[in-house]
């Protein structure tokens, strides 16, 4: 019953959109702004509606009923429930309930919540975001339905990928999504701006809050899911140019661009155009991310299913959402008016640098990721990993960076040279003796990507906190403080980048238990190896009592066998200090009662995402303060009435 | 400066870069991106040192060898045709073993061997490399079946 609930309540919720978007293109051809107050309902039903067929789903799995089969496929009743509940996105059908889902609780939310948008637009943009949520619905209906039922049911489902049965995955995929599909929000906003030609400052003031909602979602999306790769793969590395990280990092790319352009837009009525290209690529970019990750095109530890029609499928909508928008685009951007001009020495100048530099690490690292797909059309077999993304992206990202810290300390319109060398002197200085003492202390030692980005790190860093300077700092504005910090987090992160690739010392041994490792100043006692069993594992785990001359603590890595699906993982272990980590992985037995250890000691590796979490808390900061400004101006207007 | 020229030199420069970042990135991919080779590929057309590939086969059996550290192996990859010696050290993947695909990620060193920085093998029953698609390997007569 349950089951059949969850298919109704998504057959509705695309009725609910198709009747939503009925109403806005009527509402639009007859002039009928009134019809707004009509959608309003509709765009919540649809988001309820949604959210009840994802419970529903999360519901079946709680319960283990593998007369659904997707619950068959990815489930077993010994997993520990948080796996069973985390484990209903861990696959293709539930991952894209988790899209939809989130897709109509964010239509539902701009049909609620937003108020400043012209009438005619918010209904163009909930007409918009209907219509690509009908796509996703008929994906979903018609070629993944996650609440199929299989006929007789199996005694037991096949279990979830161990690499997936982590905490982690609780929290990261969902985290993602709202990031990666709340960008629909600000496509459908370009495309209501758009038909009704109202791209100008209110609008971008309108749409500001909603692209700094994803993209402060998205951040800590993607923060979370390298700290996740960080500590369940076992590798060591935070990033690995998976085609599906990568997936992640271009449309967080793009809504870093957009985000910072629509600030120029509802400041200064610059950018038009850009901005509203940015919001059509940014969203963009989470359909091609997808594409590649749910067409199984791309090999990695992320595709769940290999599946040529459903790729085609989405192959298809892309094609018609992209290139529909973008028709759009080149249709009415002859009658956007041309914004407000600048002076070339200006904040806006910076910005827009900070655009084409992210726009060409989009690019850069788009063609990196598709160049395996172009390669093997033509019989080929290539894969691009790490040298070719850091070698080109690594070098444009700092001096983006560098332009980063200068934006802040020039003023909008008109700005003069040395007035901005003057605000940067102090930065600089403290780069350049950075530096000083970096290279004397580490030249040859160090690579020069890491060298450069430690210094940029450095300097950058002061220069975030620049804008505070002589400030009264309990009067500063909110999102003042909120630029501050991302920024600040933005310098953290990369200084941890540098730190975790400069100096990381790493160990590989074979030991018997009552032996000592010792690698960089730490002592690492391997007391024994035991057995140990979990709720649907058994593993063998190695303690080792660790210390650096204080007190020993224990390390205890495992190797962990599953039986459903039979799948051995390591778990590492983590020593966490303020300068570093630890970082310990158990090999197989060898030779002679030996155990294969991995050991490194990363310096500063947790400021990267330290860095991730600053920059998402920045933006929060700036999301209440931009939003308290308006609840404040609304409660003084009231005031003034009574 | 007008405001139509400035734009034309913000286009002028935006373009630059942009067409700069692609000569940046071909280049880059000619250099950095690994081609995938199996074994015949490599006796075939020869692989120079030190160039990043990817080596694709199966582990011959009864060639894995563990030097005396204790983490260093030593094995032999073929696809059939050609065997290419390879070396590894490191905590190899649970399902890497003898008779079984692998994907080493590496360089040749100069006397040919192979020394590999990353083995990918598969990571459950269901998952393959896919370079691997439709390699099959006999075990009692070392041969490789290919089906496309």
């Amino acid at each position: 019953m349950i089951a059949e609930a969850g298919l109704a309540a998504l057959w509705l919720a695309a009725s609910l959109a198709l009747l939503q978007l009925f109403l806005a293109v009527t509402g639009l051809k007859g002039g009928k702004a009134e019809l707004l107050a009509a959608m309003r309902p509709v765009a919540v039903g649809q988001g309820m509606l949604t959210a009840i067929a994802f419970s529903l789903l999360i519901t079946l799995f709680l319960r283990s009923d593998m007369s659904v089969l997707l619950v068959a496929m990815n489930s077993h009743s010994a997993k520990p429930w948080l796996y069973k509940f985390a484990g209903t996105w861990g696959n293709h059908e539930g991952s894209m309930l988790l899209w939809v889902t989130v897709m109509g609780v964010a239509g539902g939310a701009v049909a609620l919540f937003e108020r400043a948008l012209r009438r005619d637009t918010h209904m163009a943009t909930l007409g918009a975001q209907a219509t690509i949520s009908l796509g996703f619905y008929a994906f979903l209906l018609f070629s993944s339905n996650p609440f199929a039922r299989i006929d007789p049911p199996p005694t037991d489902g096949q279990g979830l990928n161990p690499l997936l049965q982590d905490p982690g995955l609780a929290f990261h995929p969902p985290t993602l999504y709202l990031g990666y599909v709340g960008l629909s929000v600000a496509f459908s906003f370009a495309v209501g701006a758009l038909l009704t030609r109202t791209v100008d400052a209110a609008f971008a003031r309108a749409m500001r809050p909603w692209v700094l909602g994803a993209w402060i979602l998205l951040t800590l999306g993607i923060t979370a899911g390298s700290y996740w790769a960080y500590y369940e793969l076992g590798w060591g590395g935070w990033w690995f140019w998976d085609p599906v990280e990568n997936a992640s990092l271009m449309p967080w790319l793009a809504a870093t661009a957009l985000l910072h352009s629509v600030t120029v837009l509802a400041t200064r009525d610059g950018l038009r155009a850009w901005t509203i290209m940015l919001a059509v690529i940014a969203f963009s970019m989470s359909m091609v991310g997808t594409f590649l990750v749910r067409s199984g095109i791309l090999t990695s530890v992320h595709a769940f299913a290999v599946d040529p029609e459903r790729g085609s499928f989405i192959l298809a909508l892309l094609a018609i959402y992209i290139g529909g928008a973008l028709a759009l685009f080149g249709w009415r951007i002859g009658s956007v008016r041309e914004g407000a001009p600048f002076e070339l020495i200006s904040r806006e100048t910076l910005l827009v640098v900070n655009n084409l530099l992210l726009s060409v690490i989009l690019g850069i690292v788009l063609i990196g990721t598709l160049y395996p797909l172009m390669t093997e059309a033509f019989g080929h077999k290539v894969s691009v990993g790490a040298p070719y993304f850091d070698r080109i992206a690594g070098p444009i990202a700092l001096v983006l960076m560098l332009a980063m810290a200068a934006g802040p300390l020039t003023r909008w319109r008109r700005d003069r040279v040395p007035a901005v060398a003057k605000r940067l002197a102090i930065p600089a200085a403290a780069g350049a003796v950075a530096a000083v003492i970096i290279a004397t202390l580490a030249w040859g030692r160090m690579g020069l990507l890491p060298l450069f980005g430690l210094i940029v790190a450095i300097g950058v860093g002061i220069a975030s906190l620049a804008p505070l300077w002589k400030r009264k700092l309990l009067r500063t504005p909110l999102f003042t403080w909120g630029m501050v910090i991302a920024h600040l987090g933005c310098a953290v992160s990369l200084a941890g980048m540098a730190c975790d690739s400069a100096f990381t010392v790493e160990k590989l041994v074979a030991a018997r238990p009552g032996e000592t490792i010792r690698t960089a100043g730490w002592a690492l006692r391997f007391v024994q190896i035991m057995p140990l069993a979990g709720d649907n594992w058994t593993a063998l785990q190695a303690d080792l009592a660790v210390d650096r001359g204080g007190n020993a603590v224990m390390m205890r890595p495992q190797s962990r066998f599953f039986t459903s699906p039979p799948t051995t993982t390591s778990e590492a272990a983590l020593l966490t200090r303020w300068n570093g980590q630890l970082y310990v992985v158990l090999g197989e037995e060898v030779e002679g009662g030996r155990w294969q250890l991995r050991i490194w000691w990363k310096p500063f590796v947790t400021l990267i995402w330290l860095g991730g979490i600053l920059i998402a808390f920045g933006g929060a900061l700036a999301l209440i303060g931009r939003e308290r400004r308006g609840w404040l101006a609304k409660w003084r207007a009231r005031r003034a009435v009574a | 400066m007008k405001a139509k020229h400035q734009r034309l030199v913000l286009a002028l420069v935006a373009l630059a870069s942009i067409i700069g970042a692609g000569l940046l990135a071909a280049s880059a991919l000619k250099d950095e991106a690994a081609y995938f080779y199996a074994p015949a590929d490599v006796k075939a057309k020869g692989v120079e040192p030190g160039r990043a590939i990817r080596l694709g086969g199966m582990v011959v059996k009864g060639s894995l060898k563990r030097a005396a550290d204790g983490v260093t192996i030593r094995f032999n990859v073929t696809d059939g045709k050609a065997r290419v010696p390879a070396t590894f050290s490191g905590i190899a993947p649970d399902l890497f073993k003898e008779g079984s695909g692998v994907v080493a990620e590496g360089a040749f060193d100069d006397k040919g061997t192979f020394v590999a920085t990353n083995l990918l093998a598969k990571h459950d029953e269901r998952y393959m490399p896919r370079e691997l698609e439709g390699m099959q390997y006999n075990e009692t007569t070392h041969e490789m079946k290919v089906t496309p």
